[in-house]
């Protein structure tokens, strides 16, 4: 089977829609707060369900997928311990510091609160990281659809080689995201988002009510899977009895407190969309607004994971690597787990083992092949409209991050300081080309070099791993200096690689997974425990280091730290607006609401 | 900033619940037998739509309240 020329039809009115907004939005582009900060002018729902989707990229979707079809609800420790508190803790306290102190993004507080070198470094990590990030998000795309086959047949009617179909996705990608971002700046990324949070809402939510009723429902899928597969909580007290191979601590310390702070509260992609709102309470409850539906996704994208592990084996297997949508090459279906079948080596086409000679499942194909499974023509481009919406939803939150920061923080700071306003916008659009022209580029090096991919994600994580601790201290400490807090950052970053370089996970081999320092001073049951506690080490050293260092070098005045500071700066009182939306109410409520779902996986 | 959302989402979901009604109206049963016999495609059309006509009526509803408040502000100052 291939697509219908309704499925089609889905996915161009799809596209029609997110075009149309850019272009909409084109006139209302004056100034250059227009374009990288909407004017500040957006309601706290609007920048709430952008500031979800903007994260909802290729990793979220495909990624927690095969994740729920690897370790099963267990994943839904990245929502409910990994995001929610974070996200409660930057509405709540930390909002007040980015929206207050009129900063234009995230590295410019540190310029206001630190100093010049601490902001150049987050300023450069940052640019860098968001234009690898959307290469990869790109690159991901671009492979499930020519896994999926999607363009054979629009490319056979044109004579053109099925091979094209990569380079055909990047490009259409690339061309979709650059319009609505380029017209429309950041407000056309966010009315995007919040239109492509409803669509993948849209997408998904049949796939799990189907793929629940064909299994028998929750009770038959529990008796289907392993009993670790549906607990959260179960076999949490030792690394070596639970699927996710780390026990409470390293997974309360490294994912909910280092890695989960470190991204929801530091990280300007996500910053960014509360920093678009129309007032200082709006932007407090961007995150708390968001943090209502992020606790749901598990049900949405963990669920069909565990679903396609549970189900029965089809007699002729969805997803493909051959010419049709529904074949699967013979030897990794003979493998296959549920709907998930074994990994082929491209080249050959032989199913891929591990060292131990075990066969190595294809977990990213659980999404795909959920949507092949059970969804007819028609919602079946629904579906992939609704894979495709997230993948560029992830790829504009990058872009939009990027030609702010490259602006304002780059450009702005030390390439052209003092040009008028409209020349900062015209940066902002050319950056925007420039950004999106980097994105491919990063996704063809994703074709050739994968291990320079996965060792630059490596980097990223030594980098933004310590990052939390010099927010927290700069926040919540009068007394840190930008001295502590630019080679605190620093220290951070060399302890987190030292770290990985004197540990290895089990069964693994010294090199890019750790180990490469020579003499192993430990070894941990999983990649995901000796990742954690990468993050803790670094987290330490660089909290350590700031108050050290602080303590030895001259403090600002404290008159320059108001509106920065906890301590300095006059509490937020919210008396316009009713008790229930006051950011303290809602984060209490989305904490007990984030509780009652681990007690009821537990 | 001049649009609000809330227009061009209800009348996406507007026209993708009518399309994907209407094939579910015409289509093959033959094809349902993958969605356990259900015709998705009509139960799931008219879901959108109802949501696209629901977010269609709050832009409505948005812009008829700020038309009156803008009408308001306008009395006081004058």
């Amino acid at each position: 089977m291939s697509l219908r020329p309704i499925d089609w039809l889905v996915m161009l009115v799809y596209v029609a829609f997110v075009v149309g907004i850019g272009l909409i939005l084109k006139r209302h582009m004056k100034t250059s707060t227009d374009f990288f900060l909407s004017g500040r002018a957006l309601p706290a729902w609007v920048c709430g369900l952008a500031f979800v989707s903007a994260n909802l990229g290729a990793q979220e979707v495909i990624g927690m997928a095969a994740s729920g079809a690897k370790y099963g609800i267990a994943t839904s420790h990245f929502y409910w311990i990994g995001a929610i508190p974070a996200m409660v803790f930057v509405g709540v306290f930390m909002m007040p510091f980015y929206y207050g102190s009129r900063a234009r993004s995230v590295p410019e507080y540190l310029r206001l609160r630190f100093d010049e070198k601490t902001r150049a470094l987050n300023a450069v990590a940052f640019t860098v990281m968001t234009i690898f990030s959307s290469g990869i998000s790109m690159y991901a795309m671009a492979r499930l659809i020519q896994i999926l086959h999607l363009f054979d047949a629009p490319l056979a009617w044109l004579s053109i080689s099925p091979a094209w179909g990569f380079h055909l996705s990047i490009l259409v990608s690339a061309l979709v995201v650059l319009v609505y971002v380029f017209f429309g700046g950041l407000s056309g990324a966010i009315y995007n988002e919040v239109l492509q949070f409803f669509l993948i809402v849209a997408g998904f939510l049949p796939l799990v009510w189907l793929g629940l009723k064909s299994v028998g429902g929750w009770e038959s899928l529990k008796a289907r899977v392993p009993a670790e597969m549906t607990h959260a909580w179960m076999g949490m007290g030792s690394p070596h009895t639970n699927p996710l191979g780390v026990e409470w601590f390293g997974l309360a310390m490294g994912l909910g407190f280092v890695l989960s702070f470190g991204y929801w509260c530091t990280d300007f992609l996500v910053v960014q969309r509360a920093m678009a709102a129309h007032s200082m309470s709006a932007a407090r409850r961007t995150p708390l607004i968001a943090a209502l539906p992020k606790m749901f996704f598990p049900l949405l994208v963990i669920l069909p994971g565990l679903i396609a592990i549970g189900v029965a084996a089809p007699a002729t297997r969805p997803a493909a690597q051959n010419s049709t949508l529904e074949m699967k090459t013979a030897p990794a279906a003979d493998f296959a787990r549920g709907l998930i079948p074994a990994k082929t080596n491209g080249a050959t086409g032989e199913v891929v083992r591990d060292s131990d000679g075990k066969v190595v499942l294809d977990y990213d194909l659980a999404i795909p092949n959920m949507l092949l499974r059970y969804f007819p023509s028609g919602l079946l481009g629904l579906g992939l409209t609704a894979l495709l919406a997230s993948f560029m939803s992830g790829m504009a939150g990058n872009v939009t991050a990027f030609n702010t920061v490259w602006t304002y923080d780059i450009y702005q700071a030390y390439i052209r300081p003092g040009a008028s306003d409209s020349h900062y916008l015209r940066m902002g659009r050319v950056a925007t080309v420039a950004g999106i022209a980097l994105s491919v580029m990063a996704a063809y090096l994703a074709t050739r070099f994968n291990n320079i991919m996965d060792m630059l994600q490596l980097i990223f994580a030594f980098v933004n791993a310590p990052l939390f601790a010099t927010f927290l201290l700069g926040m919540f400490w009068k007394r840190a200096t930008g001295h502590g807090a630019f080679f605190g950052l620093l220290s951070g970053t060399l302890a987190a690689a030292l770290h990985h370089g004197a540990t290895l996970p089990a069964g693994a081999v010294a090199g890019i997974k750790g180990g490469w320092l020579g003499p192993l001073l430990h070894s941990y049951p999983s990649e995901m425990a000796q990742n954690f506690w990468t993050a803790i080490f670094a987290w330490t050293t660089c909290f350590l280091a700031t108050i050290l260092i602080s303590l030895v070098t001259r403090p600002r005045a404290e008159k320059d730290l108001v509106g920065l500071v906890y301590s300095l700066t006059p509490r937020q009182r919210e008396q316009d607006v009713a008790w229930y939306l006051r950011p303290a109410a809602l984060g209490v409520g989305v904490l007990i609401l984030a509780a009652a779902l681990n007690f009821i996986f537990r | 900033m001049g649009l609000d959302i809330r227009w061009p989402i209800g009348l996406m979901f507007l026209i993708l619940g009518l399309l994907l009604g209407a094939y579910g109206l015409w289509s093959d049963p033959v094809i349902y037998s993958k969605s356990l016999g259900v015709n998705v495609n009509l139960i799931w059309g008219a879901v959108l739509a109802i949501f696209g006509l629901l977010m269609i009526a709050l832009g409505r509803r948005g812009q008829l309240r700020a038309a009156k408040t803008k009408n308001d502000r306008d009395a006081t100052a004058r």
